[in-house]
């Protein structure tokens, strides 16, 4: 009796595994295959009228964005986005670099851990408050001081000066750049901390053996060894660059135009989507806020499984290679 | 002796190199916190005169009127971020347990976890607007369901990956254990695995949900907003973020005081999850 009743206990087990397996198989399987199909299939489902209307290089190429006469092209949104994004990036970078150098070389032992809650504490915070912020506080500033002072100094350099033409209004290139930087900054350094920090202390101290300075050895050990890291970081924030909607909503001035100077509006697909879509009258117009919004998915995906699947892979290797 | 001056002099230009680019970086610390502290006072400062028991307690005045509260707002902020809890964390835990319990040696799981990997940086707007394009224009208008399942598959991904990278931190001698005593993997999931990763799953489902709170752009085309109280998950509803970003824009100055004081409030709440994650992370057994 005992032995049977082990059997049928055994084989209701075997049943919960496999039901246990499939459901979790399931959710694995909607997660990395269904939600990506998703949300590209019906990007390009409502973003069709608007292709067959315009082609895609058509819609891509076309700086007129009218939604009177019906007549809608990308190229704005998309060089604004390209453009906010680069010159958050080169801001941040540099920025990052520096802050992590700061907190695993620098800062006496105790205050570490203080450093890097504060660094990504201030990453926690919502992207509206970055937002709200940057247009009550900070665009009077730019428009006041900052971009005149700017315009003072690039005065009589030749070209420089057409970077900074323009009447200062704070709402701008620039001002959005700068809140999209100083948005990525607790992100992406904290990222590149973590990489620095994997540096085996054994490789540092053979550095300091040698008699390097401490500038040596984060140029010739930390800096090769968590390079990954740091691209991987630097490729982390461009993404959240590319996306990110309401620290910059209030601030393009949602013009559609190819910006000439650092101080003209502009605008960018996610700015031109959140402001647009429920204002959106006609077909063809929500069709092509839709298409912006499957470019910028291509944009920020393709971007993510490059990183992932080209550069990730290789620099991994060398990793391997160098890094004991 | 000129090649000992020589070497002497290099030495002193080394060491004047690394301690200028030290200095730089010192400046780059610097630069980082001083915006970040010039934002924390500003929504600290300028919130904190305008908060009120009515902020709370209060539905809104009629636009352009003086008084009223944000209660609409922060009960709908509550009731789809915790639908959308609700909805996300046991999909995405599921999820990340079959990454790295069942999928470790297989190539289409690894697959699998990579695209979900990708999908943590989904930019929020999309979301919306899919959201909007399957559930929104069916129904035929807004409403809050929409908005938590917005706010679901946004942390579906970030709860899996999570999941996984903490599950791979258990040992395989604890599992080896358990399979040697005949349990079955469901058992070693349930009874080994998610016991030793308890901890870690809880922090990441408390970032996730950090997240999902301060996000603005997904709920936009969906929970949309509302100016009255609702409890009603078909109807739209309004939440802080979205009332912020309405307030902000709005031409009034007593609707610019409300959202600073709903900054500092949803502020305020994200920091909260945040540093009860840490101290989950930090609390010694």
């Amino acid at each position: 009796m005992d032995g049977i009743d082990k059997k049928v206990s055994r084989r209701k087990d075997r049943i919960i595994d496999r039901i246990v397996f499939l459901a979790l198989a399931s959710t694995a399987l909607f997660l990395g295959l269904l939600y990506p199909l998703i949300i590209g299939s019906s990007l390009l489902k409502e973003s069709l009228l608007a292709i067959e209307r315009f082609g895609v290089l058509g819609f891509i190429l076309s700086d007129v964005w009218d939604p009177v006469r019906e007549l809608f092209g990308g190229l704005p949104a998309i060089v604004g986005t390209i453009i906010s994004t680069f010159i958050a990036s080169a801001i941040a970078i540099p920025v990052c670099i520096g802050v992590a150098i700061f907190i695993t070389e620098l800062s006496p032992k105790p205050l570490k851990p203080v450093f890097t809650t504060a660094v990504e504490l201030l990453g926690a915070i919502p992207s509206i408050i970055y937002g709200m912020w940057g247009f009550f506080v900070l665009s009077p500033v730019m428009a006041e001081k900052v971009e005149p002072f700017l315009q003072e100094m690039l005065m009589d350099v030749p070209v420089l000066w057409r970077l900074v033409d323009g009447v200062p209004t704070g709402i701008d290139v620039l001002t959005s750049s700068l809140v999209l930087s100083i948005m990525i900054i607790p992100f992406m350094a904290t990222i590149v901390k973590d990489a620095f920090e994997m540096t085996p202390q054994l490789l540092k101290e053979a550095g300091y053996g040698m008699g390097a300075t401490k500038w040596e050895v984060i140029k010739d050990v930390v800096i090769p060894y968590a390079f990954p890291g740091i691209v991987g970081g630097a490729i982390l924030s461009v993404g959240r660059a590319l996306g990110e909607t309401m620290a910059v909503a209030f601030l393009t001035g949602n013009v559609h135009q190819i910006p000439k100077s650092l101080l003209d509006q502009f605008t960018t697909i996610t700015v031109t989507i959140a402001n647009e879509f429920t204002e959106a009258d006609t077909d063809l117009y929500l069709s092509s806020l839709y298409f912006l919004a499957l470019i910028l998915f291509v944009m920020s995906f393709m971007l993510l499984v490059f990183s992932k699947f080209f550069i990730f892979k290789r620099l991994e290797k060398r990793w391997k290679v160098t890094g004991i | 002796m000129e090649g000992h001056r020589d070497l002497e002099r290099s030495i002193k230009v080394r060491k004047v190199k690394s301690a200028f680019v030290l200095f730089l970086s010192f400046l780059t610390a610097l630069y980082g916190i001083f915006w970040l502290f010039w934002i924390l006072i500003d929504v600290f400062s300028k919130g904190f005169q305008y908060i009120s028991p009515e902020l709370i307690l209060e539905d809104p005045a009629p636009p352009g009127e003086e008084g009223g509260g944000l209660r609409h707002a922060f009960v709908g902020h509550i009731i789809i971020t915790s639908l959308a809890t609700l909805m996300g964390v046991p999909i995405g835990i599921a999820a990340g347990v079959f990454f790295t319990e069942y999928g470790r040696f297989s190539r289409f799981a690894e697959f699998l976890r990579s695209m979900t990997d990708s999908l943590v940086s989904l930019p929020s707007i999309i979301v919306g607007t899919v959201v909007y394009a399957i559930l929104v224009k069916p129904v035929g208008h807004f409403f809050g369901l929409s908005g938590s399942v917005a706010l679901a598959l946004l942390m579906l991904p970030v709860i899996a990956i999570t999941t996984a990278q903490i599950l791979k931190l258990v040992p395989d001698s604890l599992r080896e254990a358990a399979y040697a005593l005949g349990a079955f993997r469901w058992q070693v999931i349930k009874d080994v695995s998610l016991v030793a990763a308890k901890r870690g799953i809880l922090t990441g489902v408390i970032l996730g949900v950090a997240r999902i709170t301060g996000e603005t752009a997904p709920l936009l085309f969906t929970s949309f907003n509302n100016n009255f109280t609702t409890y009603n998950v078909f109807e739209p509803m309004a939440t802080l973020t979205v009332t912020i970003f309405i307030y902000a824009l709005g031409p009034y100055e007593d609707w610019h005081r409300k959202a600073w004081a709903a900054s500092l409030i949803l502020t305020l709440g994200t920091l909260a999850f945040f540093i009860l994650a840490k101290y989950v992370v930090s609390r010694k057994r």
